[in-house]
């Protein structure tokens, strides 16, 4: 061991592990400023918006403009299981948003739209109408809101979905069902809405 | 002295009816506490009380999905209940709970059950898709009654059904073609052991039990053909010989389709551990000489020859004596099964009862594809657009068979001759992509 120590290389390496040790048992970090359990609702859905909204860009663009448009591998299909093809992006969403809502009540997420392919996706609620305006009209600014829905209180967050990939205006212009056809790339074409249960 | 007598007769009186109830209730057949009839779904197994009633608790939702989810599942559920928990819908759901079974199919309420066990009014749909017309000209007018009687929607199972689907099967697809029914690739569950095939010298019965016209069945059966000796079924897992093996045994070789059977109304009530259901029982219309019979693997299957092709029409028309199944004989469908039983019409060109009751289908089991018969015979059977994919349209058009299946005089003469119904979703769908 301590001839091990002697090479200066190594001494170097294990000082850094110590001391990267010594701040993980003692460090403030950020436990101080935001202990166990007291992470605002605010904060709750934008680091919950932050994780969908890449996996979201993600999958549009790696998986799924890139095998079909670019690649021209495979395509994304609504019937993916009868066409043998890729979930759309919003079906992947939602599927992801079913099983949590499987799993915990504590918050939700979901993908609407004043436009919507599928008129089950427009928005219902005072604050999803609000909030999609809101959002249409300055994309990077969330709309915040409280609501209460059957007999609980929630927070509710709406964020901008915006065409990402050249796949969603394509897709969107071309649909039968879509009551808009002029979607550009860039444009906010919905918003993401995120609820936090504030009521037991 | 009167009232003394009145009080002594009240009391024995009360006591009886007490014990009679006490005996009935901790008896085996507890149908005196019916509060009204089952539906045809379920009276098979309402003596089995707890199957979907647990103590204080009312009606266990795991209850009905122990025996649906699987199918609602293979259905691709159009409304599963997790569409609905997103509080988004908190609303929707105060007025009808559509995640619970329960709030659409109430149990032992004839006077308002309907088509499927339903027990809401019919135009149900009308509560979350009243405004269907503004998305949808073509359905102005349409009752909201309709949308799931007319042969258009189902609530749950929209497989071939849904827009996409009509537009792609729906325009220029010849009526009929010959049938092809894919040859069966069977998966055994138990463990094969390599004993190449037997013959009657080969049988291992005890003298006893040994019966040459049984040996012989036997020794010209698949199971002979496959190595499967006497003692493989009669003295399964070491166990002591027994002249007649519960039928629960053949599961261990033919999981799957014993899984099957014990869905379906053939074999629902040994899955809930009653005794096997029986035609006496069965409220379609039965032969009389079959009512005695009881239903188990060997009813349709003789156990020696194990022939499959008994199986597929002769079993199902000796119990079966409802007019649809009395037409099968005189049937276009018939026709093409006695062909192929003649050796006249190619392998898989005849369409018998379980062509379409019991559908043979594709399992991909441990990343084999496999072609296994379903012997659940009602997992395709209501709504009957089911069968439009795996069944009817391995030779007939989507519109014909759409059609076909929306025509109740169709059905009861087993499919002789063009229906008299059109159904207009075909033709709604075309004219959205004019
Ligand atoms: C291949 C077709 C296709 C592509 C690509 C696609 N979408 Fe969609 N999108 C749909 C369909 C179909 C729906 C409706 C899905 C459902 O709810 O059944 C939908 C739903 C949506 C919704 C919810 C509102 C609605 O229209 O029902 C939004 C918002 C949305 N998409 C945005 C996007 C964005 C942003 C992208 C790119 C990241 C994208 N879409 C890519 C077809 C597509």
């Amino acid at each position: 061991m301590t001839r091990l120590l002697s090479n200066p290389c190594l001494r170097l390496v294990a000082a850094g592990i110590f001391a990267i040790g010594l701040a993980c048992c003692s460090s403030p970090s950020t436990s101080d400023q935001r202990e166990a359990g007291s992470i605002s609702p605010q904060a709750m859905a934008d680091a919950l918006h932050a994780v969908l909204e890449s996996d979201r860009t993600v999958y549009a663009r790696q998986v799924v403009h890139r095998l079909q448009d670019q690649e021209e591998v495979i395509l994304a299909s609504e019937h993916w299981q009868d066409d043998k093809a890729l979930p759309l992006p919003a079906q992947m969403f939602r599927m992801g948003a079913e099983m949590v809502a499987n799993k915990t009540d504590a918050f939700s997420y979901a993908l609407i739209s004043k436009w919507p392919v599928n008129k089950q996706n427009e928005p219902g609620t005072e604050a999803e109408i609000v909030g999609l305006d809101s959002v249409a009209n300055n994309p990077s600014a969330a709309f915040y809101a409280r609501e209460s829905l059957g007999d609980a209180e929630y927070f509710t967050a709406i964020y901008a979905d915006v065409a990402v990939s050249p796949a969603c205006i394509a897709c969107h212009n071309a649909h039968k069902d879509s009551p808009r056809n002029d979607f550009e790339l860039g444009d906010t074409m919905g918003g993401v809405v995120i609820r936090i249960l504030l009521t037991e | 002295m009167r009232r003394k007598r009145l009080a002594f007769v009240w009391t024995v009186a009360t006591v009886a009816a007490g014990l009679y109830l006490v005996v009935h209730f901790f008896g085996r057949d507890r149908r005196l506490f019916l509060p009204g009839e089952t539906t045809s779904g379920h009276y098979q197994i309402e003596r089995a009380c707890d199957a979907c009633h647990a103590p204080f608790q009312g009606i266990r939702q795991d209850a009905c999905l122990a025996c649906h989810q699987a199918g609602l599942q293979a259905a691709e559920d159009s409304h599963g209940p997790e569409k609905f928990n997103d509080p988004r819908y908190a609303e929707d759901l105060a007025r009808l709970d559509a995640r619970q079974c329960i709030a659409c199919h109430v149990e032992h309420r004839p006077e308002i059950t309907g088509a499927m066990g339903v027990t809401l009014p019919e135009d149900f749909c009308r509560s979350c898709h009243g405004d269907v017309t503004e998305e949808r000209p073509t359905h102005e007018g349409m009752g909201f009654d309709s949308c799931g009687s007319a042969g258009c929607h189902n609530y749950h199972d929209n497989r071939a059904l849904y827009e996409d689907f009509l537009l792609r099967h729906g325009e220029a697809q010849p009526a009929t073609v010959p049938a092809a029914w894919p040859q069966r690739k069977a998966w055994i569950s138990g463990e094969m052991r390599d004993a190449g095939p037997l013959g009657a010298a080969d049988a291992d019965s005890p003298p006893a039990s040994s019966r040459p016209e049984l040996i012989a069945a036997w020794a010209n059966s698949a199971h002979a053909a496959g190595g499967v000796a006497c003692s493989d079924c009669h003295a399964a897992a070491d166990a002591a010989w027994s002249d007649r093996p519960p039928y629960a045994m053949c599961s261990a070789c033919h999981e799957l389709e014993y899984q099957g059977f014990t869905q379906g109304k053939h074999g629902m009530r040994q899955a809930v551990d009653l005794d096997p259901m029986s035609p006496a029982m069965a409220r379609l219309p039965m032969h009389p000489e079959a009512l005695n019979e009881t239903l188990d693997c060997g009813t349709c299957h003789d156990v020696h020859t194990v022939n499959v092709r008994q199986a597929a029409v002769n079993a199902c028309l000796s119990c079966h004596a409802d007019e649809h199944s009395a037409a099968y004989v005189d049937s276009p469908h018939a026709r093409l099964w006695e062909r192929e039983m003649s050796g006249e019409g190619a392998p898989g060109s005849g369409v018998s009862c379980a062509s379409c009751h019991l559908p043979r289908e594709e399992r991909r089991i441990a990343g084999d594809l496999r072609i296994a018969v379903q012997h659940n015979q009602n997992a395709n059977l209501r709504p009957n657009e089911k069968m439009i994919r795996e069944v009817c349209m391995t030779c007939h058009s989507l519109a014909l068979s759409i059609d076909a299946l929306a025509d109740p005089e169709k059905i009861r003469t087993n499919f002789s001759g063009m229906p008299s119904v059109h159904v207009q979703s075909v033709d709604m769908a075309l004219s959205r992509t004019e």
